[in-house]
């Protein structure tokens, strides 16, 4: 093939997108679907408890406008990342999702499966070969065990292969986001330059347009570069939306690794060839000398109990700061007085959100809000210990007055029970890369069986 | 219009995002090259001013300046866990407002 055509229609499996961005895109010659399922960005509850962020009727209802589109023109579906974290549970889900759907149209796709979650015990006999990635810290291995769920990142090659063995569509665990979308460009021969950076360039769908809610794009990748356009007629690619895209959730925006090496965007040029469609030359891939795959784990933390209470008070609002010390100080004198608890059994943040929540001591502006919404978030062990702490806060979070008031206010509660039971809480363990011999040897690939009606 | 007396108001957009997990990362988009020779200087804007700004070892931060866009980006590890206990910004989507109200020079 001289050249491939690789249509995004969203960011995110399970984001939605308007039918009308598949049928314009097989139109214009797509070659390949392809979408990613996953992301770290909202945080390692996802990947520690293997469940995604996505409601399954939107991804269903995704899955059901893509299996049709890919079914109808011949050509292969890619999902990445499969159920947020990318864990074996988010691909079965996945998995389940489109056969079901692939039941209720009487459509006959050959569907392939890849497993990227990690045994640690496998890890441990690799750790002389783990390397950390700043900013973490040389991997203790006791960490390994700790974790609820460990992946690894794959790149394109578990994919070329799930396809080459004939899929129609391919559901992987975690890969980079670009992986997704180079690995039919790569197995069709196209040059890796051009195809690494046009994957980037569309693995956020509409993104890179002027318009990032109308749809997702196409790329068409050729020996010489790609030419990227949005699949909404009303939206528009510009050399700058492009170029900007390099920069979206990137360290540096002048070069990214992937397992098989480092696309380098330095000397990329970017031309509007009209008011939609941009051409991108110059871009390059350097093949590392040693193949690596990124890891993620997650691992419990603890539990967390959460109350949220309201302050519309001038007078307590006039001396927040103050309010809020007393509060601190209180809290922990009333939980070593009623559970006998000190420092090191629990921990709690109060935020107050209208006046320094989200940025606290980094806050600019000090002045005088007009009403407070006061979290406490409690961090303990045990949920029972969490939500004991957050329950002795509770006569506090309704009447405490500043320290000039000689009358207990009450304050407004925004909800009924007052403690919100958050369960276990994770944090990311992980930020190593491990040198491989093979780029599939971490991964299972269950290759394609006929499913149909 | 009075002579802008941020960034922010001298900026189309300034914003900050995760890159992954570990990362913090934020850009300035300036309106021009003349907005973008502002900022671009190293003399106003360096990993010591942003290691005062957001209260991180100025060793850790990197700066990019693009004039082909007219961006500074600045990236620097995440300062608190996503997600743990005291985040208070699971994206870092708020994170560019100390940047973007910081004064310009005169």
């Amino acid at each position: 093939m001289n050249e491939v055509r690789v249509l995004t229609p969203s960011g995110m499996l399970g984001s939605g997108f308007p039918p009308e961005t598949l049928t314009r895109g097989i139109e214009l010659g797509a070659d390949v679907i392809a979408v990613d399922g996953g992301s770290t960005d909202s945080g390692p509850y996802y990947l520690g408890s293997g469940t995604a962020k996505t409601a399954a009727a939107a991804v269903a209802q995704d899955l059901r406008l893509m299996l049709r589109a890919a079914a109808s023109a011949g050509i292969p579906l890619i999902v990445g990342s499969c159920g947020t974290s990318g864990t074996d549970s988010g691909v079965d889900w996945v998995a389940g999702i489109v056969r079901e759907i692939l039941a209720a149209e009487g459509l006959s796709l050959r569907v392939a499966t890849i497993y990227s979650e990690q045994q640690p015990a496998v890890l441990r006999s690799l750790l002389g070969r783990i390397r950390p990635l700043p900013p973490a810290n040389a991997l203790d291995p006791e960490v390994l065990d700790s974790c609820s769920h460990i992946v690894g990142m794959m790149g394109h090659e578990p994919i070329v292969r799930a396809l080459e063995a004939g899929a129609d569509v391919v559901l992987a665990g975690r890969a980079t986001d670009t992986a997704i979308a180079a690995a039919y460009p790569l197995m069709k021969g196209l040059p890796a330059g051009p195809t690494w950076h046009a994957a980037k360039i569309v693995e956020c769908g509409g993104q890179c347009t002027t318009n990032p809610r109308a749809g997702g794009v196409l790329a068409t990748i050729d020996a010489g570069g790609f030419t990227i356009e949005p699949l909404d007629p009303g939206n528009a690619c510009t050399p700058t939306s492009v170029a900007a895209h390099m920069l979206y959730e990137t360290v540096n925006p002048f070069s990214m690794r992937e397992p098989a090496g480092t696309i380098v965007v330095s000397d990329a040029t970017y031309r509007a060839l009209d008011d939609r469609r941009v051409r991108v030359e110059g871009s390059r891939f350097e093949p590392a000398a040693q193949h690596t795959i990124k890891l993620e784990g997650a691992r419990v933390t603890g539990y967390e109990t959460m109350s949220f209470t309201a302050i519309r008070d001038p007078h307590i609002l006039g001396q927040i700061d103050t309010w809020a010390a007393l509060m601190r100080k209180t809290i922990g004198e009333w939980v070593t007085r009623t559970l006998g608890l000190g420092d090191g059994d629990y921990e709690f943040d109060l935020r107050l959100y209208g006046h320094n929540a989200i940025l606290d001591d980094l806050e600019p502006d000090r002045s005088p809000p007009r009403e407070v919404g006061v979290m406490l978030l409690v961090h303990a062990p045990d949920q029972q210990t969490a939500t004991a702490v957050a329950k002795v806060a509770n006569p506090l979070m309704l009447h405490l007055p500043t320290p000039d008031m000689n009358y207990l206010p009450s304050l407004a509660f925004a909800t009924s029970p007052a403690e919100t039971e958050r369960g276990p809480v994770y944090e990311f363990a992980l930020n190593h890369a491990v040198d491989v011999d093979s780029p599939t040897a971490l991964f299972r690939i269950n290759l394609p069986e006929a499913h149909s009606a | 219009m009075p002579d802008p007396r941020t960034i922010a108001e001298l900026a189309l957009e300034v914003r900050s995002k995760n890159a992954g997990p570990f990362w913090v990362t934020m850009e300035l988009f300036m309106r021009d090259a003349a907005g973008y020779a502002q900022v671009a200087d190293p003399d106003y804007l360096n990993p010591t001013v942003i290691a005062r700004l957001y209260g991180v070892p100025a060793d850790t931060i990197q700066m990019f300046r693009l004039p082909s866009l007219n961006v500074v980006k600045i990236s620097f590890p995440r300062p608190v866990s996503q997600g743990s206990l005291r985040d208070r910004d699971i994206h870092a989507g708020q994170h560019h407002v100390p940047l973007a109200l910081h004064p310009l020079p005169h």
